[in-house]
């Protein structure tokens, strides 16, 4: 429980509220937060609506930043921290800066307020650095929780942009299965297809699975819902690089592969898909 | 939108439900196969509290953690409820009116999904989507 | 309240094209409609469209599977055009795989695949 009155009641002094926000802007511009990437406007209003969201809040009389009372405020804080997190001139350290340049303001405050009492100005100076803390910490975690999100989409736009879903011919899309195809992924490179075909108004996906070292009941599975899913839609299918062992595997799994043509190389696979699109293939 | 009730009564509640199912997993940034299957999801469940559970009602949620977005959907009825939830929720198991078919698939679609139901007390179904 | 989605004769041919998300009413009546019109007019075959359907759930998927059913018993072909990806993805998680069902990419296509295998 922190005891905070002395804060709330300087917050909410316009006079006092002011000093702060112009000691605390010139501290920014010292720190040289921003260089030049957040505009000295901004900056105003930023620290103007934090001083007037801190105050509002401590008005209620709440002292727990997680409480309701304090809602506002961490939104604008997770606001502002992630659209630095955004900008790329901005590291967690600057965002971090932002809310610790506010301390120094606020002590010059409470030192005017408690002129000779010591130890009220002791109480209010602990009170102040431990709201201030836990308001930045608040700002920081928001800060790397951002960076990592942008990270992962980022992942995500690229297995997309790589995924490997080849125009064989006109109408003709092959799929080369290769190597790991972890759950995640696969999906993805399944969606991939399935919106290719549509967008390209190919009749036939090949599926090579050439390069896909063991069939096992995961992969089979993956494989036969591809397979229904582009039957679904209307598009035909043939299963290319199926070798004895992997036609074996198939068949002891169980799996019905719902009257696919397989082939055991992809040449035969695109010579057969030709053949279906009602091409002649001459030598 | 935080926390959103809509009746499940009749057969037309069930568009509705679906309608309501997937602009709450647009707010939360669902992909578009991701928002399909919990409004397909969402579908399958409403029809059996309209026509299993007699009526009931579907609360929609949008949850928002630290790091993630989702959509949390409960089903509620005063109906019959299930007599043997294992093999409801078994594949292809019917009751003869497809009751089956329609949990475990749902089941399937979902990250999370909880049930809860006793003979002529009820059931609940829960379903979350994440982001 | 149901309201009747319409059934357009082209040649031996019915399509039937679904724009909005159907009410399990409107299901229904469909399928009633489309069994009289195969019979009224001898068509020998039936497109429907899908290509305007966000959702496809069992109960609809369900319709399909009937009106082909019922289709073939009277001596026509059923082919459903223009499924979703999303769509076909999530029928095929909730396991539905519409066996005996007949597809197509386009309506053009499907028209195709219909006139293909007449005698």
């Amino acid at each position: 429980m922190m005891e905070l009155s002395a804060i709330s009641e300087i917050l909410n002094t316009a006079a006092k509220r002011s000093a702060i926000q112009q000691e605390w802007l010139r501290q920014l511009a010292q720190a040289g937060s921003g260089a030049g990437t957040i505009s000295k406007d901004d900056l105003a209003k930023q620290t103007d609506e934090f001083l007037e969201l801190l105050g509002a809040a401590l008005r209620s009389g709440s002292t727990d930043v997680d409480a309701p009372p304090f809602k506002p405020l961490r939104e604008f804080l997770e606001d502002i921290s992630r659209s630095r997190a955004q900008l790329q001139g901005f590291s967690s350290t600057e965002t971090a800066i932002f809310i610790f340049s506010f301390k120094q303001p606020l002590f010059e405050q409470l030192r005017a307020l408690h002129r000779a009492d010591a130890d009220g100005l002791t109480k209010d100076v602990w009170a102040a650095t431990r709201l201030v803390d836990s308001l930045g910490m608040h700002t920081v975690k928001t800060f790397q929780l951002t960076r990592e999100a942008i990270i992962r989409r980022q992942q995500e736009e690229m297995l997309e942009l790589s995924t490997p879903v080849v125009k064989l011919w006109e109408g003709i899309l092959a799929l080369p299965m290769v190597g790991t195809l972890d759950s995640a992924r696969a999906q993805v490179v399944m969606e991939s297809l399935l919106n290719r075909i549509v967008e390209t108004g190919s009749q036939i996906a090949i599926l090579d699975i050439t390069g896909v070292p063991t069939v096992d009941t995961l992969v089979a599975q993956h494989l036969l819902k591809t397979v229904t899913a582009l039957r679904l839609m209307g598009a035909e299918c043939i299963i290319s690089g199926v070798r004895p062992q992997i036609a074996q595997t198939i068949v002891h799994l169980g799996v019905d592969l719902q009257g696919v043509t397989t082939k055991s190389n992809l040449a035969d696979a695109l010579a057969l898909a030709l053949k279906r699109a009602g091409y002649t293939v001459s030598h | 939108m935080d926390v959103v009730q809509a009746p499940l009564r009749s057969p037309n509640d069930i568009v509705l439900a679906r309608q309501l199912v997937r602009r709450a997993a647009q707010e939360a940034g669902l992909s578009l196969v991701d928002q399909t299957k919990i409004v397909t999801a969402a579908s399958e469940l409403a029809r059996n509290t309209v026509v299993y559970g007699l009526g009931g009602e579907m609360t929609v949620q949008l949850l928002q953690e630290e790091t993630r977005k989702g959509v949390r959907l409960s089903f509620v009825d005063q109906g019959p409820g299930i007599a043997d939830l294992e093999l409801a929720l078994t594949d292809g198991w019917t009751s003869g009116n497809g009751l089956g078919m329609g949990l475990s698939g749902a089941r399937r679609l979902v990250n999370e999904f909880e049930i809860h139901s006793r003979v002529g007390e009820g059931t609940r179904v829960t379903i979350t989507r994440w982001k | 309240m149901a309201e009747h989605i319409p059934i357009l004769r082209i040649g031996e041919h019915l399509l039937v094209s679904i724009q909005v998300d159907l009410h399990d009413q409107m299901a229904l009546q469909l399928q009633d409609d489309l069994t009289a019109a195969i019979q009224r007019h001898s068509a020998h075959g039936v497109l429907i469209d899908i290509s305007a359907l966000e959702v496809v759930d069992s109960f609809i998927g369900r319709m399909i599977s009937d009106i082909s059913g019922m289709g073939r018993i009277l001596g026509a072909r059923t082919v459903v055009v223009g499924m979703r990806p999303a769509v076909a993805i999530t029928l095929v998680e909730l396991g539905l795989s519409l066996p005996g069902v007949e597809t197509a990419l386009t309506i053009e296509r499907g028209m195709a695949q219909l006139r293909a295998e007449e005698p």
